[in-house]
């Protein structure tokens, strides 16, 4: 009710502003596209399919890079939490290289994966892969020691320890963990599709800019709030129920 | 009577060399099957660290621990531990934390749900199997790591200070239990506490140790009826006796 109110609440606030400027003129009109302007480019792309086929190859993309670093950052936080030497090699490298904004990185990988797809997942991959892989290793670390030595008097093998103990103390970090890295692989996609795409939501919102059409600037950048929404709110939901019986 | 656990000459230092700082020294010490024995001693004297050394969580700066004639060189599944911070494993339900060593060791679950059972009745939980650790009391909680730690089948049971975060009334309750539970299982008990009351209602023997770093100072045979009576005069004989023992000890940290 709140929510559907503060929804209402900014479209509300967005025709006013615009009817405001259509009159005042603070800055040109054709600068600010109007609520009903953008639900138009909408309509009219999603009738033609463009707009459905922009998301799945963004989604696709996303799902795809996303997977790749998941597994990724899975097996390498979990060898890397559990083998101290392999951590301690591993550590500085990683702080290094960590505070380096993806972003600055995404030339190289078209100089190296081409202008295709191969690119657009790469740079996916990468972007979410430290987030989580830090995140993972860090909430196995956290494992309490006493959870492992009432397990290794009860008869635990080292190999038990790590299925029964590490991986279900550790999965709340986990679970987290992947969300963050999913909501930021929607995140860093417009970016990837910036340059050198013929398809996704960024290749989309940069069609606008090329053919100076705000509206579908604008129309991009909502479809891309909604789906980042629906699909964090679903991946809470799963997340809930996956640890309901965690404390 | 065949002695259970030997430690011999068992001295333990912590600190970056490994000497700085001495915990324990030269503990020799004989527990015989079918003993509850109690280890008392002012707050730092070592006697968790021994009971750490006996689990195998920690090793020796020198001598060793036999269990059966064995040397100890880590945990084992003869060697049941009941921590003083209950360590259940949250993600389990009370029937899961129970049957985990019985997982491990590849019983059937028909014989698994028997034995979940038969300990869970006995702790006097029967009726929350399916609940999780975090839906339990304190006490509830301590009676799981019991359970727990009896339906594995090892012949020792280690207890840290168990009852020691619970409060008094639950306490008492749950000595009163581990009294019944050691006369129908006869287990080889080494029992860390402070209370030299619940010494005294437990054990066998009871082995006072040293301020820090500790050493053996005592060790008292309780000839007390199986059930005891916490007011008999007998009993309130050895709690003041132990009491004055003890009492030098904790005024020597203080000096």
């Amino acid at each position: 009710m709140t929510r559907a109110l503060a929804v209402v609440g900014a479209l509300a606030a967005w025709t006013i502003i615009c009817l405001l400027n259509a009159r005042a003129e603070f800055v040109n009109p054709v600068l600010l596209p109007t609520p009903w302007a953008v639900a138009e480019v909408g309509l009219t792309s999603a009738r033609s399919g463009e707009l459905g086929r922009h998301v799945l190859t963004s989604l696709g993309r996303v799902a795809e890079g996303f997977g790749i670093a998941a597994v990724a950052a899975l097996a390498l936080g979990l060898l890397t939490a559990l083998c101290v030497p392999l951590r301690l090699m591993l550590e500085p490298v990683i702080e290094f290289v960590r505070p380096i904004p993806p972003l600055a990185f995404l030339p190289m990988f078209l100089v190296w994966f081409g202008l295709g797809e191969a690119s657009k997942v790469a740079f996916i991959g990468y972007t979410t892969f430290f987030p989580m892989f830090v995140a993972i290793a860090a909430s196995v670390l956290r494992v309490d020691v006493m959870l492992l030595r009432a397990a290794a008097s009860l008869g635990a093998s080292r190999a038990d320890l790590i299925r029964r103990v590490v991986i279900p103390a550790s999965l709340p970090g986990i679970v987290v963990a992947l969300r963050v890295g999913f909501g930021l692989a929607l995140f860093v996609i417009v970016g990837a599709e910036f340059m050198g795409a013929d398809a996704g939501l960024g290749n989309l919102i940069m069609e606008g800019r090329t053919f100076f059409n705000p509206a579908q600037i604008v129309m991009g950048a909502l479809v891309l709030g909604i789906l980042g929404s629906l699909i964090n709110a679903l991946l809470l939901a799963a997340e809930r129920r996956l640890l309901s019986a965690q404390p | 009577m065949t002695t259970r656990i030997h430690v011999q000459r068992v001295s333990k230092a912590f600190g970056a060399d490994g000497r700085s700082a001495p915990v324990l020294v030269d503990v020799d010490l004989e527990v015989p099957e079918h003993e509850l024995l109690c280890i008392l001693g002012p707050s730092g004297c070592g006697k968790s660290t021994l009971l750490n050394i006996i689990a195998g969580f920690i090793a020796p700066t020198s001598g060793r621990v036999l269990v059966d004639g064995a040397p100890v060189t880590g945990p084992g599944a003869e060697r049941g531990v009941v921590f003083q911070e209950y360590v259940l494993f949250p993600w389990l339900t009370v029937a899961g934390n129970v049957e985990f060593g019985l997982v491990l060791k590849g019983t059937p679950a028909a014989e698994r749900r028997r034995i979940t059972t038969r300990y869970l009745e006995l702790v006097g939980l029967a009726a929350h199997a399916e609940k999780f650790p975090v839906q339990l009391s304190g006490g509830m909680k301590q009676r799981v790591a019991i359970a727990r730690a009896l339906a594995n089948e090892p012949a020792i049971v280690l207890m840290d200070e168990p009852f020691g975060a619970l409060d008094a009334q639950t306490r008492e309750t749950l000595q009163d239990e581990l009294s019944r539970i050691q006369r129908l299982e006869h287990k080889t008990i080494l029992f860390v506490t402070h209370s030299i009351r619940e010494a005294v209602y437990l054990a066998d023997r009871v082995l006072v140790m040293t301020s820090a770093p500790g050493r053996i100072k005592r060790v008292f045979d309780i000839k007390l009826p199986e059930v005891r009576d916490r007011f008999a005069r007998e009993f309130t004989d050895y709690e003041s006796e132990i009491t004055r023992v003890v009492k030098e000890e904790v005024a020597k940290v203080h000096e």
